[in-house]
C-alpha cells in the first residue's frame, strides 16, 4: 500500500485502525445478502421508529361491524376479529421485537463479556465456578428455562429482558473466556505486564479491545434468537400482554381464527420469519467480514 | 474407555446439582403463596396455616430443597397442586408421547438433512447447494409455532389431508412431526455439508481417487464414514432437544405429552408440576450431551486420547 502524503491520518494506529474498518465495510459490501439484510433491518427500523406517522390507522382502534374484512386497498391485509388493521397491528409488533432483539442480547453481551474475561483472564478459582455456571445455564432448555422466569416474575415486557439475558449469557461468556486465554499469551499482553499495568488495565484496555469484533457478530447473531424467543413466549401467552401487538401474541390470537382470515395469523409469522432471515444474513456477512475463523 | 465415560459421567453430576438448586430457588422464591391460590378466598387464616403446615412450605427454604432433592433421586417429584396427582406419574404418562413424537421428528430431520448435506457437499457452490442451503435456513429461521398453524391451514383445514389436532393414531403424528423435523433437519444438513467438505480435503481421498476409485465409491466407501462421525454425536443432542423442546408443538397440535404438562403447569400456576416437568427435561438434555460426548469419544478414537491426556 502506498501512504499518500494527502492522507488525513497521524499515527500508525489509525492507519490500521481505518484499514480495518475499510476491509469490513468492503467485505461486507461484497456480500450481497448482507446487504439486503441490512436493508431489510433499516427499513423495519424506520418503521418502528416512525410507526405513529407510517402506519396506516390506529392500533388500538376497534370497530366491531369490521370484523375479518378481507385485505382491501383501505385495509391492506385486512382486519382482526374486533375490527382493527393487521399491518398496522404489524408495524407497532416491530417496535416490540427490535427491542426485544436489542436489549437482552446486549445486556446478556455486557454479562457475558464480564464473565468471560473475568474468567479467563484471572483462571483458577474464579474461572471454575464462572464456567461451571455457565456449563449449568447451557444444560437448562432455553425455553424452559425462560418459561420459568416468565413464571417466577410474571408476565411482561421487562421479564423478558430478563429471562432471554438469563439464557444468553453463557454462550458469550464460553465465547469471550476462550479468546481471552488465546490473547493472555501475546506478546503485546506481556508487554502491558511489563509496563507495570494493573490487571484491571489489561483487562479493559488491552483484552477487551481486541474482542470487540467476535462481540459484534456474537450481538448480530443472538437478535434473531432474542426475537424468536420472544415470539415462542408470546404465543404460549408467557410473554407479552394484550392488547400490545407483539408478533408471537399476533399469530397466537390469530390462530383462534385460521379459518374464517388465515392472514390474521399467517402475516405476523411470515414479519417474524423475513426478520430472523435479515438479521442472520447481515449476521453472517458481519462474521465472514469480520472474523472468518468463526464460520462453522 | 470405560474411564473416559466414567469421568464425564461425575463432571455431570455437579452441574445437575446445581440445575436443580437454581431450578429449586426460582420456583419456590416467588410471592404468592400456592396454597392461599390452591384454596381461594374460601378459606380461614387456620386452614391455610394448617395446609401449609402439611406441605410443610412453613420450613426453611434448603430443609425444603432437600427434601426435594432425595425425594426426586427416589423418583418422588412431589403432587401436583391442581390435579392431586403424583408428579411423577403424570409425567411417565405423558413421555411415551412425547417420546413417540420425538423419535419420529428426528427420522424426518434425517431422511432430509442427511441427504440434503451430502448432495449440497457434493455439488458445491451449484444449485443444488443453494437450494438446499436456503430450504435449511428456512427452517431454522421459520417459527415453529408459525410453519405448524402453516401447515394446519393447508392440510388440515384446506385440503383436508390430515387431522388439525389430537393424538389417536399414525396420522395425528405426521404434520408435528415434519414441523418439528424440519427445523432440525437445517441443522443436520448444515453440519453434513461442513463436515464432508472437511473430510474431502484429506490426502486418504486424494490416494482413493489416484487409486481410480468412481467419484461415488470415494463419498460412500471413505470420506462418508468420516464425516458422519460428528453428525451421529449431533444427533443424541438433537433427540434430547427435539424431547424438551416438543413444548411448543405438543401445544399446538394437543398431543399429551410433557412440555404440554409444562404449558398447562404455568397456566394453572401448579408450581410442583412446572418444577417436576422442567427438570425432567433438563435431564434429558443433560443425558443427551453425556451420551453424544461418549458416542463421539466411541467413534472416534481421537477425541479419546485427547481427553485422556489433556484435561477434560
Amino acid at each position: 500500500m502506498t501512504v499518500s502524503p494527502d492522507l488525513n491520518v497521524d499515527t500508525v494506529e489509525e492507519i490500521q485502525e481505518a484499514s480495518l474498518l475499510r476491509d469490513t465495510m468492503r467485505a461486507f459490501a461484497r456480500n450481497r445478502m448482507a446487504l439486503l439484510g441490512l436493508v431489510f433491518v433499516a427499513l423495519l427500523v424506520f418503521l418502528a421508529i416512525f410507526a405513529p406517522i407510517v402506519s396506516p390507522h390506529d392500533p388500538y382502534r376497534m370497530a366491531l361491524d369490521e370484523q375479518f374484512l378481507p385485505p382491501s386497498t383501505t385495509y391492506w391485509l385486512g382486519t382482526d376479529n374486533f375490527g382493527r388493521d393487521v399491518l398496522t397491528r404489524i408495524i407497532y409488533g416491530a417496535r416490540i421485537s427490535l427491542v426485544v432483539g436489542i436489549v437482552p442480547s446486549l445486556i446478556s453481551l455486557i454479562i457475558g463479556t464480564f464473565m468471560g474475561v473475568l474468567s479467563g483472564y484471572i483462571g483458577g478459582k474464579v474461572d471454575f465456578v464462572i464456567m461451571r455456571l455457565a456449563d449449568m445455564m447451557i444444560a437448562f432448555p432455553s425455553l424452559l428455562l425462560a418459561m420459568v422466569v416468565m413464571y417466577t416474575l410474571g408476565a411482561n415486557l421487562f421479564n423478558i429482558f430478563v429471562a432471554l439475558a438469563l439464557v444468553g449469557w453463557a454462550g458469550v461468556a464460553r465465547v469471550v473466556r476462550s479468546q481471552t486465554l488465546a490473547l493472555k499469551e501475546k506478546e503485546f499482553i506481556e508487554a502491558a505486564h511489563a509496563n507495570g499495568a494493573s490487571r484491571v488495565t489489561i483487562m479493559f484496555r488491552h483484552i477487551f479491545p481486541n474482542v470487540v469484533p467476535t462481540l459484534i457478530v456474537l450481538f448480530s447473531l443472538s437478535i434473531p434468537d432474542a426475537i424468536m424467543w420472544e415470539s415462542s413466549l408470546s404465543f404460549l401467552g408467557v410473554g407479552v400482554q394484550p392488547p400490545e401487538a407483539s408478533w408471537g401474541l399476533l399469530v397466537s390470537r390469530g390462530k383462534e381464527y385460521l379459518f374464517q382470515a388465515p392472514v390474521v395469523a399467517i402475516a405476523p409469522g411470515v414479519a417474524i420469519l423475513l426478520t430472523v432471515l435479515a438479521f442472520n444474513f447481515v449476521g453472517d456477512g458481519l462474521r465472514d467480514a469480520l472474523d472468518p475463523s468463526m464460520k462453522d | 474407555m470405560l474411564m473416559f465415560a466414567i469421568r464425564r459421567i461425575l463432571v455431570s453430576i455437579p452441574v445437575l446439582i446445581g440445575i436443580t438448586a437454581i431450578l429449586f430457588v426460582m420456583l419456590n422464591v416467588i410471592p404468592g403463596d400456592p396454597v392461599a391460590l390452591l384454596m381461594k378466598e374460601h378459606a380461614s387464616p387456620e386452614v391455610i396455616a394448617r395446609v401449609t403446615a402439611q406441605m410443610h412450605l412453613d420450613d426453611p427454604l434448603w430443609t425444603r430443597y432437600f427434601r426435594f432433592l432425595s425425594g426426586a433421586l427416589q423418583g418422588d417429584l412431589g403432587t401436583s397442586i391442581k390435579l392431586n396427582r403424583s408428579v411423577t406419574s403424570l409425567i411417565m404418562k405423558a413421555f411415551p408421547n412425547t417420546l413417540y413424537l420425538a423419535a419420529c421428528a428426528a427420522v424426518v430431520s434425517w431422511i432430509i438433512g442427511i441427504p440434503a448435506g451430502i448432495l449440497s457437499a457434493v455439488r458445491r457452490d451449484s444449485f443444488i447447494d443453494r437450494f438446499f442451503m436456503g430450504f435449511s435456513l428456512l427452517g431454522v429461521s421459520m417459527p415453529i409455532f408459525w410453519s405448524a398453524l402453516l401447515m394446519q391451514y393447508i392440510f388440515a383445514l384446506k385440503l383436508k389431508w390430515l387431522p388439525v389436532s389430537g393424538f389417536y393414531g399414525f396420522e395425528y403424528v405426521i404434520m408435528p412431526a415434519i414441523v418439528l423435523g424440519w427445523s432440525s433437519a437445517g441443522v443436520i444438513a448444515r453440519l453434513t455439508r461442513s463436515s464432508l467438505l472437511e473430510v474431502m480435503r484429506h490426502d486418504y481421498i486424494r490416494t482413493a481417487r489416484a487409486k481410480g476409485l468412481r467419484e461415488v465409491g470415494v463419498i460412500s466407501g471413505h470420506a462418508l464414514k468420516n464425516a458422519l462421525i460428528p453428525v451421529v454425536t449431533i444427533m443424541a443432542i438433537q433427540i434430547a432437544s427435539l424431547l424438551s423442546g416438543a413444548v411448543i408443538t405438543e401445544a399446538i397440535f394437543g398431543i399429551p405429552g410433557v412440555g404440554r404438562i409444562s404449558i398447562n403447569a404455568i397456566q394453572a400456576r401448579d408450581m410442583p408440576l412446572l418444577q417436576g416437568s422442567v427438570l425432567f427435561a433438563t435431564v434429558l438434555v443433560i443425558l443427551g450431551n453425556l451420551v453424544a460426548d461418549i458416542l463421539y469419544s466411541i467413534l472416534d478414537p481421537r477425541i479419546r486420547s485427547q481427553m485422556g491426556r489433556g484435561k477434560p
